[in-house]
């Protein structure tokens, strides 16, 4: 069979949607469950237009209650149905902590193999909207120490297309993490029918003299910190760590072998995030290949502020990006 | 509305003998594994901690014979007697409860966790009221299925102070799922009297608050159990939606290994011995003429030696392989 494939021009926010609604005509068991998603069409439109072709039996508006429908989607995984659930911000993962890191992540291990659980968990992360503490936080390693679920992480409208394909039509329970500043984002997205493995880091852009892993928006950060770098003559490797579990060591180490120096941005604190793993990984494979000490770059340690000024202070950028560079090659 | 005064029949009235002597043998099945069960964990033949649900038997008992072989049965760590009385192998039960190889869930879930997808348990929850959002998705999933599937959720008193109950009530009631709640009020949630944590004894009160009917039913008695199981689960099956039926039980021992239970007033615990399940099940019997005391301790000894020699053949099982620990995890 011939597989339909096109190159197109899209936002990230049409990517979800459309890479939702493709899905859902490709196989019937996929239904949505979340706050919203009906009628509203979602409160980041993501889920625009989906009720009206897909009717309210698929398009599920749950009332406000998070480890209700989390684990109702638990029991539709099992049972035949391939429930893929929004949460309406990543901050209110720590309603359904429990639904997810007890019994999602581990249902599997205690059916002794028999029943997979393909459940996909959509959240919307991150800040630089002013939505303040609990509205602005990413998540993306709230659950990264619970074995048996996949996360991941879309940083462009290509890879929130097809990962999210991909995760939907994974057997396991994949935690999707989307970034709310990113949706408006242009890209062009490859729409093909065939969908790549979950699992491995993207080498954005090439480069030698430095290694820059980051995730989401910083992404976008990195690689705007790489064009103001290139001017002065340094060349940038950024690599979109997209996976964060399971988590493809393997591209970041075989990129630091190269460059010999690592720096890792994510939107969080330090302080737990995924970052300092991966520089224990790094170290731990190629020390002898480092040339300096490897850097991470993350929130300050405090909530994420309201204020647009204190905000846009708060969260790192291109300017933090290029700073940290210039540093590390300067020891 | 039940049957009026006189009018054949309730449910349970149309049961034969060969149905009855059933029940019975189920209930006397789940009395003398409750009992090998704690004398294994006294000898250190069974490790961790067991949850016995001596003196519930005739809830188990009572709902299993309501539901069709294709239902779905969620249950709770004091979920032994559920497992029994749904046909769940012994061997493979005494063989979970003893880390073997051979367990339900290959020794990876231990006495908390035993379920047995084939036979429709599935899912068997540790945390207390995580359980009911899965049965309400369970259920969810057979409306869209159009399978005429019912979802039962077992849990206790104690599940009906945490959000997740409200949460699964409001949502089966929205969507009209074919689920039924069944709250075993043992009137002790873990060690604390219910006056001490909930403002009222009567859970299914709360039924009302969720537009549901809320039924009150003596669980040491197992007619009444069944009775007003075929009238909810056939409410659910024909799409009238759910029912919150909580069965009035007392807990035998203490609420897990470690608890003797003193903090209970002695002349309740001989109130509820009197209004022991088997007890009352087999004078029934006697005095219908259905079983003699000679036909009683005939059933007793095949009982007894059907647990005796799962138990032994259990013992002689293989530890899991050390190679077992990582497998499973995911798809």
């Amino acid at each position: 069979m011939a597989v339909l494939t096109s190159i197109e021009e899209m936002t990230y926010r049409e990517a979800i949607r459309i890479a939702l609604a493709e899905e859902m005509r490709r196989d019937p068991r996929v239904v949505l469950l979340g706050e919203d998603i009906g009628a509203a069409g979602g409160v980041f439109k993501t889920t625009e237009g989906l009720i009206e072709e897909f009717g309210e039996q698929r398009v599920m508006d749950m009332p406000i209650a998070e480890s209700g429908f989390v684990g109702a989607a638990l029991g539709m995984a099992v049972t035949g149905m391939r429930p893929v659930v929004e949460i309406m911000f990543s901050d209110f993962l720590g309603v359904c902590f429990d639904q997810i890191a007890n019994s999602i992540a581990k249902y599997r291990y205690l059916s002794a193999g028999e029943v997979s659980v393909p459940l996909v968990i959509r959240t919307i992360g991150g800040g630089g909207v002013s939505f303040g503490p609990q509205h602005s936080q990413t998540g993306e390693s709230w659950l990264l120490p619970f074995p048996g679920l996949k996360i991941v992480a879309a940083s462009n409208p290509a890879d929130a297309y097809a990962m999210l394909k991909a995760a939907i039509r994974d057997e396991n329970p994949v935690l999707f993490i989307e970034h709310k500043a990113l949706y408006g984002m242009k890209g062009p997205v490859h729409r093909s029918e065939e969908v790549p493995s979950l699992g491995t880091a993207s080498v954005i852009r090439e480069g030698h003299d430095v290694t820059i892993v980051a995730s989401l928006l910083m992404v976008r950060a990195a690689l705007e910190a790489a064009e103001i770098l290139a001017a002065d003559g340094i060349s940038m490797e950024v690599i979109d760590i997209r996976s964060l579990r399971p988590m493809d060591v393997e591209t970041i180490v075989t990129s630091v072998k190269k460059t010999g120096r690592l720096i890792t941005v994510e939107e969080q604190p330090i302080l737990g995030g995924w970052g300092s793993h991966v520089i224990s990984e790094v170290v731990g494979a190629c020390f002898d290949d480092l040339d300096a000490p490897p850097q991470r770059i993350g929130l300050p340690d405090a909530p994420v502020p309201f204020s647009p000024v204190l905000e846009r202070a708060a969260i790192p950028n291109s300017e933090t990006i290029a700073n940290s560079v210039r540093a590390l090659l300067a020891r | 509305m039940g049957p009026m005064e006189g009018e054949c029949c309730k449910p349970s009235e149309m049961l034969d003998q060969e149905a009855l002597l059933g029940l019975y043998r189920t209930m006397l099945l789940i009395r003398e594994f409750e009992d090998e069960v704690y004398r294994l964990f006294l000898q250190g033949v069974i490790a961790g901690t067991i949850h016995l649900a001596r003196g519930q038997e005739a809830i188990s008992a009572g709902i299993m014979a309501a539901l069709r072989p294709d239902d779905y049965v969620t249950i709770t760590y004091r979920g032994h007697g559920h497992c029994i009385a749904r046909g769940v192998s012994l061997d493979k039960m005494f063989g979970e409860l003893m880390g073997r190889g051979t367990g339900v869930c290959k020794g990876k879930g231990g006495s908390m966790h035993i379920k047995d997808f084939r036979k429709g348990v599935i899912g068997c929850f540790a945390i207390v009221g995580a359980g009911l959002p899965f049965g309400v998705g369970a259920g969810l999933s057979a409306k869209l299925r159009g399978s005429g599937q019912v979802s039962v959720v077992f849990f206790g008193d104690g599940a009906a102070n945490i959000g997740e109950f409200h949460e699964a009530l409001n949502i089966a009631a929205v969507y009209r799922v074919p689920v039924v709640f069944v709250c075993e009020n043992n009137l002790y949630g873990e060690y604390t009297r219910i006056n001490r944590t909930t403002p009222f004894e009567d859970i299914a009160r709360r039924a009302d608050a969720y537009a549901m009917p809320g039924v009150i039913v003596d669980g040491n008695n197992v007619l009444d159990v069944y009775d007003a199981a075929v009238e909810a689960v056939g409410r659910a099956r024909s799409g009238g939606g759910p029912t919150l039926l909580e069965c009035k039980t007392y807990r035998h021992y203490g609420h897990s290994r470690a608890d003797p239970a003193k903090y209970r007033p002695e002349e309740e615990v001989r109130a509820w011995m009197e209004r022991d399940p088997l007890k009352r099940l087999l004078s029934y019997l006697i005095g219908k003429g259905f079983l003699d005391e000679r036909g009683a301790e005939r059933i007793l000894e095949e009982v007894r030696t059907a647990v005796k020699e799962a138990s032994a053949r259990a013992l002689q099982a293989p530890w899991p392989d050390i190679s077992e620990i990582e497998k499973d995890v995911y798809a």
